[in-house]
């Protein structure tokens, strides 16, 4: 066992902290702006189940439970024993200064498992755990701010050429 | 349908391409009416702007009619006629909420490439690069426009396309240029640039209240313009040394207002111009900003620098210790369009200002490239309408 991967962002949303808060601990709808999520499930007050993307159709599925749950405060979960990966993570939410919304505090953290599961989770999050978790602070501040989020997929472009093709698809991904 | 693509420089196509979809619920599709291609779009033509692909679609400036609406979408119907701010906003972030437009937080889906760039990104622009949220343009026959709920404007039926088309970008720009100069009564205001965006600044400087307006270009068509349409005083950089003669024209104080409506591909044969065209050449620089130097150093001591020309990336030498020495302001930034639709609107209803006076040339769509090559070389060209 590795040493635990910690990412910590913050985003600054023009929104009140329980609007926020109550789409968070909603976790269905994490999916929506996470993007290695593929579903979260919840099981009871307290369990919830969640499932993550993986390459190949394969999946990386766990259990998690909340562990603190302020409301319009914080929200803190980690997954249970015997999960496949050992994740844990928090949500805070203050207020931002001059009236400005609320600052969402994330914290992620996750220990890189060995073998094929573990080359599945870094898959999963990437070179880049950090700018992903940036990306997915960025979509949720979207939804939240402008009722969606911003996209440009299947959208119509004249011919590419093959070299565009190949330099897409080298194009490291957010 | 049919749309205008970019595929490198000097080389834009006209192809069939799949017709847009609505992809979010604030999205709509208009049939564009009327396009245009904006100065800005040479810097594109040229190939300046990075992260551009081949295939992308150009064009920000354009019109039309709504011929679909997304389920958020419920201030607008059917058959209206619109025009569309070229800055994509959303509405509700802190930018948008402060009359920030141009900056807003949540339209560009490739923010982490204008982030990497600049701190910080930018709003979406139509047809404007990947860093730049890479939308498909209105240079076509449909278009998908986001957050329409905001952004765009409902066009009475009085009025003909050619005279609201430049609501959506020049006529703004050139506004919020002169705005940005703070000018005052019995001002000087002197404008690089007698392109579209110089003339839309020198005229806006005129409705501001400014006492002369000088327009600085080297085109002899332009400066008649900006004679006939703002009675402006012309200086042509090819014969007349610009910052002497600002000096000279100003009984030795200088420019109150120095509106740079060029940015990064000046033109120029002094050494400075010479460097740079070497230097962008080499990727030495990424910006050849002649005209923000000499805009500096013609300015008076505690005068304004506007700045509606676009900048790109890197530039060289510029002299901010005149600009410090001076205490200068200077003012830039793509236009807050949204803040302007509609008391711009109401200008051209008053009869404050006829939009059309720009246009020099009318295309089919079908033949932009042959409009795109016309414009760059600047013949008898100030400003080319395409219709779809």
């Amino acid at each position: 066992m590795s040493e635990p991967v910690t990412v910590k962002r913050q985003v600054t949303i023009a929104q009140p902290a329980d609007k926020l808060y109550a789409f968070w601990r909603s976790f269905e709808n994490l999916p929506r702006f996470m993007h290695y999520l593929e579903a979260v499930r919840t099981l009871d007050e307290r369990r919830s189940h969640w499932m993550a993307k993986a390459p190949l159709g394969q999946s990386v599925e766990w259990d998690a439970e909340i562990t603190a749950d302020t409301p319009n405060e914080l929200i803190a979960w980690r997954a249970l024993p015997k999960a496949q990966v050992n994740n844990w993570g928090s949500v805070r939410f203050y207020a931002a200064p001059g009236d400005r919304g609320t600052v969402v505090q994330v914290e992620l953290s996750y220990e890189p498992p060995a073998g094929k599961v573990g080359d599945l989770v870094a898959k999963l999050f990437g070179a880049a755990p950090d700018q992903q978790v940036r990306e997915d602070l960025r979509r949720f501040k979207a939804l939240m701010e402008a009722g969606e989020i911003p996209t440009i997929e299947n959208q119509p472009h004249g011919e590419r050429t093959l070299l565009d093709k190949v330099a897409g698809a080298l194009k490291p991904s957010k | 349908m049919k749309a205008v693509c970019w595929h490198g420089k000097d080389d834009v196509r006209v192809e069939h391409v799949p017709d847009p979809q609505i992809l979010n619920p604030r999205d709509i599709i208009i049939k564009v009416t009327s396009t245009a291609i904006c100065g800005s779009d040479l810097h594109l033509y040229d190939g300046y702007i990075p992260t551009m692909e081949a295939g992308d679609i150009l064009g920000h400036e354009f019109m039309g009619e709504v011929v679909e609406l997304g389920k958020a979408v419920t201030n607008l119907s059917i058959g209206d006629r619109v025009v569309i701010p070229f800055p994509i906003a959303c509405g509700n972030c802190f930018f948008c909420q402060s009359e920030l437009w141009s900056l807003c937080d949540n339209s560009n889906p490739n923010a982490h490439i204008a982030e990497a760039l600049y701190g910080y990104a930018p709003a979406g622009i139509f047809g404007y690069s990947h860093m730049l949220g890479g939308y498909a343009g209105g240079q076509a026959e449909y278009v998908r426009v986001p957050y329409a709920d905001v952004g765009a404007l409902k066009i009475p039926s009085d009025l003909r396309d050619e005279q609201v088309l430049f609501l959506t970008d020049i006529f703004p720009t050139g506004y919020m240029a002169a705005e940005n100069g703070n000018i005052k009564p019995g001002d000087v205001v002197a404008v690089w640039g007698a392109g579209p965006v110089g003339q839309f600044a020198l005229a806006s400087a005129r409705l501001l209240g400014a006492e002369r307006v000088i327009s600085i270009d080297r085109i002899p068509d332009r400066l008649e313009l900006a004679r006939r349409h703002s009675q402006a005083e012309t200086i042509n950089f090819d014969e007349q040394e610009v910052i002497e003669t600002l000096k000279e024209l100003t009984g030795g104080r200088g420019p109150d207002v120095c509106i740079d409506a060029v940015g990064l591909e000046a033109h120029g044969a002094s050494v400075d111009a010479l460097m740079d065209r070497v230097k962008a050449a080499t990727f030495l620089e990424t910006d050849r900003p002649h005209v923000l130097r000499e805009a500096i150093q013609a300015c008076r001591k505690g005068g304004t620098v506007s700045v509606p020309g676009v900048y790109g990336g890197m530039l060289d030498k510029v002299p901010f210790g005149a600009a410090f020495g001076k205490g200068l302001t200077m003012r830039m930034g793509q236009t807050h369009v949204h803040r302007y639709l509609q008391p711009l609107l109401e200008r051209i209803q008053r009869g404050d200002i006829d939009p059309t006076f720009v246009i020099s040339h009318h295309f089919p769509l079908a033949e932009a490239p042959r409009a795109y090559e016309l414009f760059k070389h600047r013949v008898d060209c100030t400003k080319v309408v395409l219709k779809p």
